[in-house]
């Protein structure tokens, strides 16, 4: 049954091929025709001159896994988008309040953010690849999963399509499409809304969704804003560990980022060195502020700092990401402390950006090829130096 | 040398702002709004081709070793004359351009076209480039302040454009337009389709 179905499929390429191969009446949509076909089927041509790398851990597999890693984050999402929106409406929380209604909820609201994003992004792509009959590749398929994740759950769907196709065109494309980025396109969607509609972005009452359907939002504010407008959190570490706390969709839950660490790190497809030194900075910089302890913000306890916002989810998902971070190994661990520590240095001391996970990596996005550069640099003073040779005291 | 060509050329294919990358820093600060840059483009156009005018008079007389003071002198005393006609005619306008008017002197497009051009052409075709690449210049200011502001502010020149039913449907201005980054993307962007233009050719 199956191979009669496969048959049919392959013979419907095999049909179509000519008619979108050079010379065929829809030659122009070439690259289009090619990305469904490798899609459906192993391509059955092999690279026959250059050097190249013999692994089944190619880039669609590579991509396909972060996506997994992501489905436990996105999952507790929904079901987060939900609970909140319930916890605020129906308050005193009634009883009877079942997992799947919450879950059920939260999936009607975050289904309209991943199609935009997806459908927005790939047109783009697949545009670009068109227009320089380039073969269309996997890079969107974990930015566009990425986008609705990291947006409170209340953008309205327009931004968060302009949003998208900013950091696809700008973010992307215009260095030369995928692997050529220094920065993180799924960021710089972030960082485009958080400039451009700061309303809805890094306002007090956008993260609880109102009704179904608008974009209301009902006040809630996130353990960090109430941190930044001097308030103590009223969620307790245990609730933030968890992910029951307002915040954008899927960044809450320590947890259930760790799950996804958990497969990155099993499958080595995210850097350990990332991860752990991200950390280790944003733990340093947290005591350090413990120490100087001017205000009560720099009082609260560094673990505090995992817990809250998408430390987490920007440590394991967001800088790990082998494009724009730090390709050495020394460099990899000076780029992870640095985020770790500007993150926590933008929180704390800026009250401007209640969230200093996003910029921080950006910025060390921009100083990555520079870090690498220094690193290297170093490696070969210091083994020229090995190679000398010594002069040999004469004896005469 | 053809005259037409010295005034056209500057517009795109050797354009100050997007071919040679003069004059940046201008086109951040004054294209938040379409109204300054409009006067911020008529201004420099007048010092350069002036500029470059009597520079190109005076270019048989200039020892060579103190040319860039003589430049100097002729440039700042056009941008005062400037700034004060502002200050006395558009007083708004002056005052939301601020310092950028008196820092038309240090705007690399005039420097540029003086020493390479007006040192060694005669006056006419001197005064014609400078207006050229005055106005290349210009264009591109105004181009990128059409977007900021319409996008940005939601107006032109001060008027509302965008209807008040867009932002009762739930249509927002855009804040990253205002902000100095954004003139860079978009100058970017005009950078990237002119070359595509050109490349295709």
């Amino acid at each position: 049954m199956l191979e009669v179905f496969k048959g049919n499929i392959r013979r419907f390429f095999d049909r179509l091929k000519p008619t979108f191969n050079e010379g065929g009446k829809l030659s122009w949509l070439g690259s289009t025709f090619e990305a469904f076909e490798t899609f459906a089927f192993t391509p059955n041509r092999v690279t026959k001159q250059g050097c190249h790398v013999r692994d089944a851990v190619d880039l669609k597999r590579a991509m396909i896994t972060v996506v997994i890693a992501l489905i436990p984050a996105m999952l507790f999402g929904m079901w987060n988008i939900g609970y909140q929106h319930y916890n605020a409406v129906a308050s005193p929380l009634t009883s009877h309040l079942s997992i799947l209604t919450c879950f059920w909820f939260g999936f009607l609201r975050m289904l309209p953010l991943l199609a935009v994003s997806y459908i927005v992004g790939l047109t783009i792509e697949f545009a670009f690849a068109q227009i320089r009959h380039h073969q269309v590749n996997e890079g969107f398929l974990v930015t566009g999963f990425l986008i609705p994740m990291i947006v409170p759950v209340t953008t309205p769907l327009w931004q968060l399509a302009l949003a998208t196709a900013f950091a696809v065109i700008i973010g992307k494309e215009a260095f030369g499409g995928t692997g050529m980025n220094f920065l993180n396109p799924a960021l710089v969607a972030r960082a485009f809304l958080f400039f451009a509609y700061p309303t809805r972005m890094s306002g007090d009452n956008v993260w609880i969704a109102n009704d179904l359907w608008g974009t209301d939002a009902i006040v809630g504010a996130t353990p960090l804003g109430e941190l930044a407008a001097g308030l103590q959190p009223s969620a307790s570490a245990l609730d933030m560990f968890i992910g029951t706390i307002p915040g954008s969709t899927c960044e809450t839950s320590t947890i259930a980022v760790a799950l996804g660490a958990t497969l990155l790190l099993i499958t080595g497809i995210a850097s350990w060195r990332i991860m752990l030194s991200v950390m280790l900075g944003g733990g340093l910089m947290g005591l350090a502020f413990n120490l100087i302890g001017a205000n009560e913000y720099m009082d609260l306890p560094f673990y505090y700092h995992y817990l809250m916002g998408g430390f987490m989810f920007g440590a394991v998902f967001m800088a790990t990401d082998p494009v724009t971070a730090a390709q050495t190994n020394i460099g990899k661990w000076i780029y992870g402390l640095l985020i770790g520590i500007f993150a926590v240095m933008l929180r704390v001391v800026n009250p401007a950006y209640p969230e200093g996970m996003m910029l921080s990596i950006l910025l060390m996005n921009c100083f990555a090829p520079l870090i690498d550069h220094c690193v290297i640099a170093r490696n070969i003073k210091m083994r020229q130096k090995r190679a000398q040779v010594k002069p040999k005291a004469t004896t005469r | 040398m053809n005259h037409k060509k010295l005034l056209i050329e500057p517009l795109r294919k050797a354009n100050p702002v997007t071919v040679l990358v003069l004059g940046i820093c201008s086109c951040l600060a004054v294209t938040a709004q379409l109204k300054p840059a409009l006067v911020m483009g008529a201004s420099v156009t007048v010092v350069t081709a002036l500029s470059n005018f009597i520079i190109s008079l005076l270019r048989k007389g200039i020892p060579n070793r103190i040319r860039i003071i003589v430049q100097l002198v002729v440039v700042a005393t056009l941008v005062i004359l400037i700034d004060q006609f502002l200050k006395a005619f558009a007083y708004d306008v002056s005052k939301r351009l601020s310092v950028y008017v008196g820092l038309i002197i240090t705007n690399c497009i005039i420097m540029g076209r003086l020493e390479a051009f007006a040192l060694s052409h005669g006056p006419w075709e001197s005064f014609l480039d400078g207006l050229g690449n005055g106005l290349g210049y210009s264009l591109i200011l105004v181009i990128v302040a059409f977007f900021r502001e319409l996008l940005g502010s939601g107006t032109l020149l001060g008027y509302q454009v965008i209807p008040q039913s867009f932002y009762e449907a739930g249509y927002q201005n855009n804040g990253l337009m205002i902000l100095p980054p954004m003139a860079l993307i978009i100058i970017g962007i005009i950078i990237w389709i002119n070359n595509r233009k050109t490349e295709s050719k």
